[in-house]
Parts: structure tokens; sequence; C-alpha cells
């Protein structure tokens, strides 16, 4: 939940996505869901002489298990509120 | 199971103590990474900044003799990362030398 809350606050930016099959694409985050799934406007293909068929595609939708990495713009992530808020969840998770 | 009486009762513990410090994670795919820890959840998905990441690449020659195999190691850095829980093997804490 903790991740997916990250992302959402992350809508609107430019993110790169590394699938699992090493494809490395840049987009918009447009949206993502709880399994992580996420929506990418306005597509560029980092490899694209590798992966020439993908020219073409200009949005996409990632199912979130082929994820491998996802690049963040830094500038918008809030490290000290991430580790209060990683803090929290997992003391949550032990009271169970 | 009163969590809070000592520091670790848990696996998820040792790397809830970790926050904030620079971990080694060792990935499927002959990849390990070390970065600042930032957040994780139950799935093991991690986020890091300052990373480094490691890519070992193995070449089998053809006919050479078993553990005879180069291998090549490429590296490259990102400043803030998601990782995927699901290529995760282990996530060490930082050395302390």
């Amino acid at each position: 939940m903790l991740i997916f809350s990250v992302f959402k606050t992350l809508t609107d930016q430019r993110v790169t996505v590394e699938l699992k099959n090493d494809l490395s694409i840049t987009g918009t985050l447009k949206s993502v869901d709880q399994f992580l799934n996420i929506r990418l406007d306005n597509i560029k293909v980092l490899d694209e002489a590798r992966h020439p068929h993908m020219m073409a595609v200009k949005n996409c939708f990632i199912r979130g298990s082929v994820v491998r990495y996802v690049q963040l713009p830094a500038e918008h992530v809030d490290t000290q509120l991430l580790e209060d808020a990683t803090r929290r969840e997992a003391a949550a998770q032990n009271k169970r | 199971m009163d969590a809070s009486s000592n520091g670790i009762q848990e696996p998820f513990d040792l790397i809830r103590l970790s926050l904030s410090e620079r971990v080694f994670v060792k990935l499927r795919g002959d990849r390990e990474l070390t970065g600042v820890l930032h957040a994780y959840d139950g799935h093991m998905n991690l986020i890091l900044s300052d990373v480094e990441e490691t890519i070992m690449i193995v070449d089998h020659v053809e006919g050479a003799p078993e553990g005879h195999a180069t291998v090549n190691i490429a590296k490259r850095k990102m400043e803030m990362l998601f990782v995927r829980g699901d290529g995760v093997i282990l996530v060490s804490p930082p050395s302390r030398t």
C-alpha cells in the first residue's frame, strides 16, 4: 500500500521503467493501481535500435509483474517522509 | 507478541533498522545494487537512492574447461530507484568498516 501511495504522488512525472526483458521505457506516469500496473503516456524506448517494433507506440499499460526497476525523479521524492511512513507500516504489520 | 520489547523479533526488523543506511541488495539475473534504503514493504519492494548497479555478464567460452568462464562487469548509477520485490534475493545491512 505504501509503495502504491508513492507512485500515486508521482503521477504526471517523467519516469523510466525497466522491464525484466531489458526493455527500458521513459514516459509520463498517468496512473498506477494496487498491483503496481503502470500506464505511461508519450513514451520513448531507450534503445530504439534494439526494439524497432516499439517505435510506433506512443502510450502503454505495463503489467506490474514484468517490471524490474522504476527510475524516479529524485526531486519529487521526500526520503524522510518515506522512511517515517515505512516505519509506521512496519509497526502496523507487527501488531497483527 | 510484543515486538517493542526488544530490537529484533522477525527478519524484516533487520531491514527496518537499515532504513536511511546504505544497503547491499542481490537480485535475480546476476545483478547487485548498493544504495541508501528509504522504503520497503512486505513484498520486499524497495526504494533506494544514490544507487550503483553491478551486472555480471558471464561468458561461457565454447570448449573451455569447467569454471573458466570470463565475467564481464557492467556498472551504472541511478539517482532514485524503485526495485520490484520479486527480483530480490537478499538485502544486507551496511558493512561497518
